[in-house]
């Protein structure tokens, strides 16, 4: 389709950079007091050009937040999360979606439910649950009955403990059932063709084959897809892991470190606030995610709109 | 509906096993707990807690603190929500005019999606400091005047300027998709009988893109409600005088720094209540009213 139409492409170049500058500019900032002295950050107007301290003021930023181990650990929690999210999400979609047994709409829609309760709704009961995840077992053997019955039965007094807080397993485990994912992966299965699950049943294939063999490599796109989204959302994660973790020297996450970075009167007791570092390892913290963004840009994108359509 | 299955076994309950009891131990059952909360009150000396039957409800909606943080939360959601969707709407219109360099716009665009709540906080404090940031440049004319730990309006406004910032992304991806996909013989015919550019946007795609408009209204909303804890955290912290004190930070706080656990679970309650009627909205209500060609 062939127009002209100088006047309105000019126009929307204008108002395209006029957004981009509105969206970089905080960054674009952040970015320039990274690069300054303690002193040229203070200065009452602010610099608009980068300086050439940046690399001091990672590696102090660095040193200080002591990045090392907390870059370690939240990727391993980010890996756990997303491994733990996509495979929960293809076996439950699969068992629903292969299987013929009765509820199994009801089980779906207890877990669409959970969409509806997100963690910081819940956050107050769901941490009591992490200090000791056994709680509800416990608490439904009392009423049953049944813990008295094995204590009459063997002496055995049950007292069922199982503590999270400071692990991660506490970190990761209540943040893996994933509505979405399972959404995502029930659309897609609902779309291979009856006749594929007719011919590997006549090859004699079980069901544990068919999900390895031919639906795992046909879902390698929604695997990425759902591994970019996921990743950023585990990575990102703050409330929780603030909550969770109270022995931040072996278990923390970069995300939460940001908070000790605020420049106010309890952390610089006073002093000339260090804007420098802050803005330093805000850049170092939030550089992960967005490179995977961009990376993957295509597998996000289409993993995002999916599940809601 | 599928017609070829595998015949049900202990495998299929094996497979669906571990995410349920992940949803019950993790979601049903801190939900069933908040709601004992709400309606119990723990004794100041142990022996559990007392059925107090609406008493949480009635103390937590008499506060006016409680109405202080429903009044910013609702500010701050409708704020964000307008703010976010706007920008998202026209970017994404003028980005799908698909002019030369459109795919880097639409890189620059998205990867805010990537930066964490309480990253885009801090930044933002940063941005809105007194005495260092972009405002400085205001202090230096008119001195004191603008200090987010002073001022109410200028704390709201700093974290309704944050929020929004972080949502242009998410709705943006969606507008952009939704445009995408009206189909070419649409925009072709249009232009055929002699609709232009601007006609074409204002009688065609803003029409066709109802559905998505109000899916994202809805998911704005809820986010703003749930996903604005890291944002207040790190800018605000509540302040001043509670006047950024948002529903989720207010649970948070009651909860965790006041160890009001009933005050805390009735919030909850509450606020449960809300985003369930918001998504029983966007699946119900906007599902079945508008329909997709």
């Amino acid at each position: 389709m062939i127009e002209r139409t100088p006047i309105l492409n000019l126009a929307t170049h204008v108002i395209l950079i006029f957004g981009l500058v509105i969206i970089l500019v905080p960054i674009w900032l952040a970015f320039v007091a990274a690069t300054q002295t303690l002193q040229a950050v203070n200065s009452a107007p602010v610099e608009l050009w980068p300086g050439d301290q940046l690399w001091v003021n990672l590696q102090q930023a660095w040193a200080q937040s002591d990045f090392g181990p907390k870059f370690v650990n939240t990727l391993i929690v980010a890996i756990g999360v997303v491994v733990g999210k996509i495979t929960l999400a293809c076996i439950t979609a699969f068992a629903l979606v292969f299987f013929n047994f009765r509820g199994r709409v009801l089980i779906f829609w207890m877990i669409f439910i959970t969409l509806m309760l997100p963690l910081e709704v819940r956050i107050v009961p769901t941490y009591a649950v992490a200090a000791n995840a056994l709680t509800p077992f416990q608490t439904i053997m009392d009423w049953t009955g049944i813990s008295w019955l094995i204590t009459a039965l063997s002496g055995v007094e049950v007292a069922l403990e199982w503590n999270l807080l400071n692990s991660y397993t506490g970190l990761i485990l209540p943040l893996v059932a994933t509505a979405t994912g399972t959404f995502l992966y029930r659309q897609f299965f609902l779309t291979i063709p009856d006749e594929l699950v007719e011919a590997a049943r006549m090859d004699g294939a079980g069901p544990l084959r068919f999900l390895w063999d031919v639906l795992i490599p046909l879902s390698k796109t929604n695997i990425a897809a759902l591994a970019t989204i996921m990743f950023v959302y585990a990575w990102n994660q703050y409330l929780w892991p603030l909550l969770v973790i109270t022995d931040r020297a072996s278990y923390g996450m970069v995300v939460v470190q940001l908070s000790d970075l605020v420049p106010d009167q309890l952390t610089t007791g006073g002093g000339t606030p260090t804007w420098h570092l802050a803005m330093a390892a805000t850049l170092v913290v939030m550089l992960p995610p967005i490179a995977i963004v961009i990376l993957m840009q295509r597998w996000f994108v289409r993993g995002l709109i999916n599940p809601d359509k | 509906m599928r017609r070829a299955y595998f015949k049900f076994s202990w495998i299929a309950a094996a497979l669906l096993a571990p995410q349920l009891l992940i949803i019950f131990v993790f979601f049903y059952w801190p939900s069933a707990q908040a709601l004992y909360w709400a309606f119990t009150l723990e004794q100041p000396w142990g022996g559990g807690n007392t059925w107090v039957g609406f008493d949480n409800f009635r103390k937590v909606l008499s506060d006016p603190y409680y109405w202080g943080s429903v009044r910013v939360s609702v500010i701050y959601a409708l704020a964000t929500t307008v703010l976010a969707m706007t920008m998202a709407l026209t970017l994404a219109i003028f980005v799908d005019r698909q002019l030369v360099g459109y795919k880097a716009y639409r890189v620059a665009i998205i990867w805010p999606y990537a930066v964490a709540a309480p990253a885009v906080g801090l930044a933002f404090q940063f941005v809105f400091n007194p005495g260092a940031g972009i405002f400085s440049y205001i202090n230096s004319i008119a001195p004191g005047w603008w200090d987010l730990s002073k001022y109410p309006w200028q704390a709201v406004t700093a974290i309704v300027v944050a929020g929004a910032w972080k949502q242009v992304a998410y709705s943006f991806i969606f507008f952009l998709a939704a445009l995408q996909s009206i189909p070419r013989s649409l925009t072709e015919a249009a232009a055929m009988d002699g609709a232009r550019p601007l006609r074409r946007m204002i009688d065609l795609q803003l029409p066709l893109l109802t559905p998505t408009f109000f899916f994202l209204l809805v998911i704005n909303i809820t986010d703003s409600f749930t996903d604005s804890f890291g944002i207040v955290d790190t800018l605000t912290g509540g302040g001043p005088f509670r006047a950024t004190d948002l529903m989720v930070y207010k649970i948070y706080a009651d909860g965790f720094r006041g160890f009001d656990y009933s005050g805390a679970a009735a919030q909850s309650i509450i606020l449960m209540l809300l985003v369930m009627a918001l998504t029983f909205v966007q699946f119900r209500y906007i599902e079945r009213r508008v329909h997709y060609t």
